[in-house]
Parts: structure tokens; C-alpha cells; sequence
């Protein structure tokens, strides 16, 4: 297994060590596959058109016709699910992606320089990283102007911190190991030797986390998309159901549970798969 | 001691100021301008130029960072737009019922999630482990406004037990204010219990495994003891930095209570500011929370320093 001063997290065989030794990775990951398959065959699996409008059938509880009952223009809420399943991955995904990006790129040339420039960005790093990932979203979209790119960019935003957190750690051992000391002393730029010789190094440590985080983005999409800025109705987002549902909370039950319930379902599968794979990589908590 | 302190104080300051520079950027950032959007489409040239003025939009780019880093300086945070009263005057009116929420929750998290933690750590790998691991796992997933929600459905639809519309007011007897907190309270301290479990169950195993737990084991301190005097000590920096970082989280969270609950506090002061365009208002509230997330962040570094004699000194 990996040694003390290798910082590479998954080692070949190490991703099957999550699911042989946890169980719940399993269900983590069929829960994760039934709900991207949903998203990708919505307009198969949905049995009405998600923005369909019907005045006679509003409030309808669940029916033989709606199995999960019609919101207040008689829409029904089932379809409205599954295509709202779309939206929850698309821009958690989408998100996590940027802030990958652009949070690794931070971390590795934070590490990499280090100094005070690697002080100050920390610094900084830390104070997002206390900060309410909801407040910081909220203030960023309510700035922007709610819209799919600008839900998408606030997202990003809150999760750059814990990626460049997790990319610097690697970066500063990376930086001392014989390999890279040589590869400088060949002549090659420090960007050269961050891409080539820091990256592929200490990448699986980002990959891994990224489950984690996707739950965490998937959490802020909803909760802003039910405070209202979220992606612009008439588009079926979980958040904004849960709003609807949460305004005729006193007469139509259905409208708040299920979405709520499909939320929870997400974020806890990415959280067990997460889980897992980070155990998986830790040789100290393996052990546990 | 006074080293650590002084050298961790300072190195608040340039962060302080890289993240009043991040908001007075991100402010500018409002397409258009926040004149106009404060004031809609319909607005005359007239007032637009009077609330430009009105703002200090009309200055150079560099005099209105320079004025902004002024006045928070001065302890002047801006008013608000809508009730012309001052950031800090906002805050404080409804501080009170926000940090009654924060402290029965973390209450409610340390209560559960200390015992917890520990049973799990103790019984690791057995069923208890197993439940708890699950549990709080389940409690990390729930976004604050889900659970929020099923509780007032089950517990005061459904069951009747406590008001739909919370304390609207905040006055009342304090029976009734116990009544109206009971619910918002429990949805974040589920949470927070959630948290502080998982970290006291994995501290625990951490330092449970160490020598010096097995020489005492073989000293014949009992199990009582052993948890308390000796693992625990040890095992609280991690869990005092969860609580010190989970409170960024608690606020968030506490938003989206306020809302299901229909409580006052920041939270509602936060979307009633978001929804009349309160430009101001926001701006001074992110400061704020930036001050505070900052004060805990340092605050959190120096008590490690308390628990911790060897942080003094790295």
C-alpha cells in the first residue's frame, strides 16, 4: 500500500477496496445509477409533459392518472421529477467541473510557490471555506441575477475553496520529492513540472473528493432554487417545487414531500459513494 | 502564548481586506448598475442620477473603493435602502432571535452528538457503529429546508403539536417561545448532531488506538475515566474546529429555517433584503459575515492553542 510520503491516494485496486469493504458504497452507487439514468431517459420515462398545464386537474392528489398528484396549474408532479432530475445534475455537475478546475489550479500553484503569496491564498481559502456556502451562493446569484449560467457560477464559486484545499496538501510534498527536484534541475519551467509531474500525481486526491462535493452542490442548487434563485420557472427544479409545496403546504402534502424525498435520495447516495471512496483512499481510515 | 496570538490576529488583517475587496468587486459586478436595478426599468434619468450620487456610483472607480474601505473602518457598515436604517441597527433587531436559534442547536448537538460519538467509537464495528455511521449520514444529506419542511408536516400539520406559523412576533410568554423554538431548533441541532458525531466517533478511534490510552488501560484507570481525562481531551481539537468551521453551515442552515418557520432573525432579514432589491442592505450584511467568519475562524485557531500547548508552538 502506499507509504507515508507518497501522497497518490488511489493505487490500482484501491477504487474496488470501497465497494469490497463497504457495503453502502453499493447502494450508493445503484441509487446513483437509477438517477442518472432517470435524468437521461426523462422525456421516455415521464408520462406527461412536465410544463403541460391543466386548469380542471389542479391540486389533484395522488391518483391513478398522477401517481405523485398536480401542483397548483395541474402539472403533473411525477414528470415534473424526473425531469427536475435533468437540472439537479446538470448544473451540480457542471458546477463541481469549474470548481475543479479552477480550485485545483489554485491549490497546485498555491502549494507550488508557497511563501507568503501560498499564506495569503490560504488565508483566504479559509475565510470561504467558513463561509455559509448558502449565504455565499445567495449573495453571488442575488448579484448576478438569477439565469442557469449565473446559478451555475455561484455554485462554482462556493466550491472552490475545499478543492484548492485538498490540491495544495499533495503539492507540497510533490514539490520536495527527487523526481521533480531532477526534472527542474533538466531544465523544464515551473509550469511544465506543475502539469506534467505535480498533476497526475495528486489528481485522484480532487477526483476523489469531487462525489462529496457534487452532493454539496446539489444541496445548494436546491436550496437557492426554493428561496428563488434558482434556474427561472417555468423549468421543473426540485428547489422550486419544494417552494410551491411549501405555499400550499396546508392543503396539498404531495407537492412538498416528494421532491424533498428525491433530494434527500441524491444527496445521500453521492454522500455514500463519497464516503466510501474517501475511506478507500485514506490508508489511516481504512484501517478503522 | 502572546506570540501565537499576536502572529494569528495579523494574519486576520490581510484576509480581512482580500474579502472586503472580493464584495466591493462583486457589488460592482450587478449588471448595469445597482442604481438601476434598485430602481427598475421604469426609472426617470433624474433619480437614477440622484440615487447614483445618493450611492457614490458617480465617483471614480478607486475614490469609491477608497471610501468603502473608509467606512467599514469606522465601524459604518451603510443603511439600508428600504428602512433607512443602518446595517448595524438591522442586524441587531433581529440578532437576538438568531443566535436563541445557533445555541440551541449547537446545544442540542453537543448534548447527542458527544455521547454518540463516543458509543460508536467505543463499539466500533459492531451495531451500534453501524446505525449511528447510517444515521448521521442521513442527517448530513438533508438540506436544512427538507427536513425543515417534513417536520412542520408531520409535527405541526399532521400532529398538531406545535404552531404552523412559529414566533412571528417575538414576544409572548416564555413557554410559548420555548414552543415556537422547539421545532426550528431540532431540525438544525439533527444536523449539528449529525456533524459533531461523526467527528467525535472518528477523533475518538484516532486516539483510543494511542499508547499512552493502552498504558493507561494498564495502570487500571477505569473506562469512565479513561474516556473523559484521557481520550477526550485529546480528541476535542478536531471536534472544537468542526463546531468553529460548522458555524458558517449553522447560519446557512439557519436561513432556510427562519423561513419554513416563519421566524425573525438574519435569515429573514437576508431574502426580505434579496426580494426589495436592498443592494446596501446585502452589502453590509456580507461584510459582516465576513468580519464574524473571520473573528470565529481566529477565535477557533487560539482555542486550539488552550487544548492543544504543542499548536503554541509550530
Amino acid at each position: 500500500m502506499s507509504t507515508a510520503d507518497t501522497p497518490v491516494a488511489i493505487q490500482p485496486g484501491g477504487l474496488w477496496l470501497a465497494f469490497t469493504q463497504n457495503r453502502l458504497a453499493w447502494v450508493g452507487l445503484v441509487l446513483l445509477a437509477l438517477i442518472v439514468f432517470i435524468a437521461l431517459f426523462a422525456p421516455w420515462l415521464a408520462p406527461h409533459d412536465p410544463l403541460e398545464q391543466n386548469i380542471v386537474a389542479r391540486l389533484e392528489p395522488p391518483s391513478a392518472e398522477f401517481w405523485l398528484g398536480t401542483d397548483s396549474y395541474g402539472r403533473d408532479v411525477l414528470s415534473r421529477l424526473i425531469y427536475g432530475a435533468r437540472i439537479s445534475l446538470f448544473v451540480g455537475f457542471v458546477a463541481i467541473l469549474i470548481a475543479m478546475l479552477v480550485g485545483t489550479a489554485i491549490g497546485v500553484l498555491a502549494g507550488y510557490v508557497g511563501g507568503v503569496f501560498d499564506q495569503l491564498v490560504m488565508g483566504v481559502l479559509d475565510v470561504l471555506l467558513a463561509f455559509p456556502t448558502l449565504l455565499l451562493g445567495l449573495m453571488i446569484a442575488a448579484m448576478l441575477g438569477a439565469s442557469l449560467e449565473n446559478l451555475i457560477i455561484a455554485i462554482a464559486v462556493t466550491e472552490v475553496a475545499p478543492f484548492a484545499r485538498v490540491a495544495r496538501a499533495p503539492t507540497i510534498t510533490l514539490r520536495q520529492r527527487d523526481f521533480v527536484e531532477a526534472s527542474r534541475s533538466y531544465g523544464c519551467g515551473p509550469f511544465r513540472i506543475m502539469t506534467r509531474h505535480i498533476l497526475p500525481n495528486m489528481i485522484s486526491d480532487v477526483v476523489v473528493m469531487s462525489s462529496l462535493w457534487l452532493a454539496s452542490a446539489i444541496r445548494t442548487e436546491a436550496s437557492l432554487s426554493f428561496i428563488g434563485l434558482g434556474v427561472p420557472p417555468p423549468a421543473p427544479t426540485w428547489g422550486a417545487m419544494i417552494r410551491e409545496g411549501f405555499e400550499n403546504i396546508l392543503d396539498a402534502w404531495w407537492l412538498a414531500v416528494f421532491p424533498s424525498l428525491a433530494i434527500l435520495v441524491t444527496v445521500l447516495a453521492l454522500n455514500l459513494l463519497g464516503d466510501a471512496l474517501r475511506d478507500a483512499s485514506d490508508p489511516r481510515s481504512r484501517a478503522r | 502564548m502572546i506570540g501565537y496570538l499576536v502572529r494569528r490576529i495579523l494574519l486576520a488583517i490581510p484576509t480581512l481586506f482580500v474579502m472586503l475587496t472580493a464584495i466591493f468587486v462583486l457589488v460592482r459586478l450587478v449588471p448595469g448598475d445597482a442604481a438601476s436595478v434598485i430602481l427598475g426599468d421604469q426609472a426617470s434619468a433624474a433619480s437614477l442620477a440622484a440615487l447614483r450620487e445618493k450611492l457614490g456610483l458617480d465617483q471614480p472607480v478607486h475614490v469609491q473603493y477608497l471610501s468603502f474601505l473608509g467606512k467599514i473602518l469606522t465601524g459604518d457598515f451603510g443603511q439600508s435602502l428600504s428602512s433607512g436604517r443602518s446595517v448595524i441597527r438591522e442586524v441587531l433587531l433581529v440578532l437576538p432571535s438568531t443566535i436563541e436559534l445557533t445555541v440551541a442547536a449547537i446545544t442540542i448537538g453537543l448534548v447527542f452528538g458527544l455521547p454518540l460519538g463516543i458509543a460508536a467509537a467505543l463499539a466500533r464495528n459492531g451495531w451500534v457503529d453501524y446505525v449511528s455511521r447510517v444515521v448521521s449520514l442521513v442527517g448530513l444529506s438533508f438540506p436544512a429546508f427538507v427536513s425543515g419542511i417534513l417536520m412542520l408536516i408531520v409535527f405541526s400539520i399532521q400532529l398538531g403539536w406545535f404552531p404552523v406559523l412559529g414566533n412571528t412576533s417575538g414576544a409572548g410568554s416564555f413557554a410559548e417561545r420555548m414552543r415556537a423554538l422547539a421545532l426550528p431548533a431540532l431540525n438544525l441541532g439533527i444536523i449539528m448532531t449529525a456533524y459533531v458525531m461523526r467527528v467525535t466517533r472518528a477523533a475518538m478511534l484516532g486516539v483510543l488506538t494511542e499508547d499512552y490510552i493502552r498504558t493507561a488501560r494498564a495502570k487500571g484507570v477505569g473506562p469512565a475515566q479513561l474516556v473523559v481525562t484521557h481520550a477526550l481531551r485529546n480528541g476535542l481539537i478536531p471536534i472544537i474546529t468542526v463546531v468553529g468551521l460548522y458555524f458558517g453551515t449553522l447560519i446557512g442552515n439557519s436561513v432556510l429555517t427562519e423561513i419554513i418557520f416563519n421566524r425573525p432573525g438574519l435569515g429573514k432579514l437576508i431574502i426580505g433584503a434579496l426580494n426589495a432589491r436592498d443592494y446596501t442592505l446585502l452589502q453590509g450584511l456580507m461584510i459582516i459575515f465576513a468580519i464574524c467568519v473571520i473573528v470565529v475562524n481566529t477565535l477557533t485557531d487560539l482555542a486550539y492553542g488552550l487544548v492543544d500547548p504543542r499548536v503554541k508552538y509550530s
